[in-house]
């Protein structure tokens, strides 16, 4: 009887099997990486806003503290996006004719608060708090990053679920003092560290030390037994995994 | 030393009872097997009838596509569920699709570890019949989630979520009960396949079937190793399937008697469960095998003998079935609980008491006509009692769901259930899509295995004179 394959179908046929299991493999790990990807998450992505409003000039260049425009990020849920009142407080005196700020002076001029469009924005059905952070020891960039390098804003973060329980299955890693013992050499151990945009850590080589009633404590490792995490988790009563893992602190 | 040869006579035939049918009508040889099977498909002209059937049973999946269409478009709302019954014609008809496949792995699988003859002309089509009652089956558990297009959220991957499934959910052993059943029923039924497609391949005179047929063939050529190897793959495939006979319906079980739900809660169901899918699935093999056997003239592949038999199965599953109930009942007076006393009480006289009676009659009393030997020898009277079953077994899931639901602990939260035109629509189209597939199986594939049955011939009995030559 006649064959009705040629023999390069034996060849065919098992390069098929290998191929088809190898597809459908790098179709699965392509779609993972894709939903992680800025494609989705717009990570690192700045916005277009009304105004190009540069976050590296203010916060590194003028040493502008976080808190002067957001206002209410250690007393409320939300940190607050600054009225155009509050940058006329300077821009009434320098740049008042320069053209890029003009829709800044039109909002000013006509009360017609100025759209900015929100880099972290989280989904509705996420209850975040900012206050409960900053009070219990996460900085600024620990979420948003080095936004004092940011010349247009942008989301550091994916924002996804396992983005936030990376930090909520093990706050010590990323908790930092609100302050240390202050060094003159140094202006920026002087303020609140949480709004330190250069926090650093400690780490053998780089011993941070806490002032607590009067006493010196000196850490040089973050997580572990005698880590400062671990001791901030104890000192600021950050509850157990446990509890800030489970679904409804997020989901109410 | 010379061996005994196994028999002197080549008619040697399998010892029948009086008055019983054999499992292949006399007369058969080799060639007359595989022609007759290769003919159905290869020769036959499609038919009138057929036509008709595959038109009538298309146009009710194409109402399944549409009512689905709508479903995705509004929501689970067009549906009859509310609270408090949550679960309402989905879980049913699920548990009902599932538990009708059952009869072809427990044919497949079972018979086939217990060596059971009679299964084999029946086993290829009951296997087909697992495959789109899974598919029928799983059609409820994506549309009832709400929202479909996540229901991948079901299986554990690293998702972006960082969460894993809840592992200790009974609605997550049913993904792993379910898929694991579709995946390995799917496997037997074309392995098994495999030396029969290669039969077609070498009797298609079509050109493009027989490239078909080829390709599905794998190059099978029938070499001795071949066959060692695809006996050694089909028995592991039946050991692996045999285990899913009982944990496949005990998973879905589980989905309501882990639960605390009074009328849910109790360890017979489990068993019970299992007992009610043979039983069921049964009932399926023969509303299928009755008019098959006819309309195909395979009386004699498909003999009396088995259609016998699964009345024998189905009515002793169904007398698993009505120790169940009886139990149901037993226990809820025995366990002092008010709450299940009263949801006895409720499902016995409360305003759904109907589908219970009908469930007692359907499945208990109307099955026990089986006893009798001229009703299992009267493919009529055995067709009928059959689908009633498979509405008794349907009945059975309502009562379950629904009786246990609608009256819970509070009164102040106790409603009624009504299933709406979309409830009606979703199911009669699932019946057209097993349907649809079922016709579509009949006129592509070997409906009855010819290797298996060339088996039971004298002729293949392979005696040590003939192994010397």
């Amino acid at each position: 009887m006649a064959q009705i394959f040629h023999r390069s179908a034996n060849s065919i046929a098992r390069a098929s099997t290998l191929g088809g299991l190898i597809l459908v493999v790098g179709l699965l790990w392509t779609a993972l990486q894709l939903q992680r990807s800025p494609y989705f998450t717009y990570a690192g992505v700045a916005k277009p806003q009304p105004v190009p409003f540069p976050h590296q000039h203010h916060v590194a260049g003028l040493g502008i503290d976080c808190r002067y425009c957001h206002t209410t990020v250690e007393v409320s849920g939300f940190a607050g996006v600054p009225p155009t009142k509050t940058c006329m407080n300077c821009h009434s005196q320098i740049w008042t004719a320069a053209p890029m700020l003009e829709p800044v002076r039109e909002s000013y001029r006509t009360g017609k608060p100025l759209v900015w469009t929100r880099a972290n924005d989280l989904p509705d059905f996420a209850y975040f708090d900012h206050s409960i952070h900053v009070n219990k020891g996460v900085g600024c960039n620990s979420c948003h990053g080095r936004v004092d390098k940011m010349p247009l804003m942008y989301n550091e973060a994916s924002l996804q679920m396992e983005w936030c329980l990376s930090c909520h299955r093990a706050p010590e890693k990323v908790l930092r003092p609100h302050h240390v013992k202050a060094d003159p050499a140094d202006p920026a151990s002087l303020g609140d560290q949480i709004f330190n945009m250069a926090y650093e850590p400690p780490s053998s080589s780089h011993p941070v030390t806490i002032v607590e009633g009067g006493q010196e404590k000196t850490f040089t490792s973050q997580t572990g037994p005698g880590g400062l995490g671990t001791y901030l988790v104890q000192a600021n009563h950050v509850r157990s995994p446990r509890d800030i893992t489970s679904c409804n602190t997020c989901h109410r | 030393m010379e061996q005994a040869t196994e028999t002197k006579s080549p008619e040697m035939t399998e010892r029948l009872l009086p008055g019983q049918a054999p499992v292949l009508t006399p007369g058969h040889t080799l060639e007359t097997i595989t022609d007759k099977i290769v003919s159905l498909v290869l020769r036959r002209p499609v038919t009138l009838g057929w036509v008709g059937g595959f038109v009538f049973f298309f146009g009710l999946m194409n109402v399944l596509l549409f009512a689905m269409a709508y479903l995705f478009f509004r929501g689970v709302g067009i549906w009859g569920i509310n609270v408090p019954v949550g679960w309402g014609f989905a879980i049913v008809n699920f548990v009902w699709w599932v538990g009708i496949g059952h009869a072809g792995t427990l044919i497949s699988a079972v018979l086939l570890l217990l060596k059971q003859g009679w299964r084999n002309s029946i086993n290829r089509f009951a296997e087909a019949m697992t495959l789109f009652a899974v598919a029928c089956a799983g059609v409820f558990p994506l549309i009832h989630t709400g929202r479909p297009w996540l229901a991948y959220w079901l299986f554990p991957y690293p998702n972006t979520m960082g969460v894993w499934p809840q592992f200790r959910s009974p609605l997550l052993w049913d993904v792993f009960a379910v898929s694991t059943y579709a995946t390995i029923s799917a496997l037997f039924w074309f392995v098994g396949l495999i030396p029969d497609l290669a039969t077609f391949r070498d009797s298609a005179q079509n050109p493009v079937a027989k490239k078909i047929y080829g390709l599905l063939a794998m190059g099978w050529r029938g070499s001795a190793r071949h066959w060692k190897r695809y006996e050694s793959a089909y028995l592991l495939l039946a050991g692996l399937a045999t285990p899913l006979v009982l944990s496949v319906h005990t998973v879905v079980s589980f989905d309501f008697a882990i639960s605390i739900v009074p009328g849910w809660h109790t360890t017979v169901f489990p068993p019970y469960f299992v007992a009610g899918a043979i039983y069921s699935g049964f009932a399926m093999v023969l509303v299928l095998a009755i008019p098959i056997r006819k309309f195909y003239g395979v009386q004699d592949m498909m003999t009396m003998r088995h259609l016998d038999n699964a009345a024998k199965v189905m009515l002793g599953t169904g007398l698993i079935v009505a120790y169940g109930y009886t139990m149901e009942a037993f226990y809820a007076y025995y366990s002092g609980s008010g709450y299940e006393y009263f949801v006895l009480k409720n499902r016995m006289l409360g305003p759904l008491a109907w589908s219970y009676w009908c469930l007692i009659l359907f499945n208990v009393l109307i099955p026990q006509l089986l006893w009798i030997r001229k009703v299992r020898q009267n493919t009529l009277a055995l067709f009928f009692t059959s689908l009633v079953v498979l509405l008794g077994m349907w009945l059975e899931r309502f009562v379950i769901v629904v009786t246990s639901l609608h009256r819970d602990f509070l009164p102040s939260s106790w409603g009624m259930y009504t299933a709406t035109r979309w409830d009606y629509a979703i199911y009669v189209g699932t019946l057209g899509l097993f349907f649809c597939a079922m016709f579509l199986f009949v006129r592509l594939m070997p409906m009855i295995t010819i290797f298996e049955m060339r088996m039971l011939l004298p002729q293949s009995r392979v005696t040590t004179e003939a192994a010397h030559d």
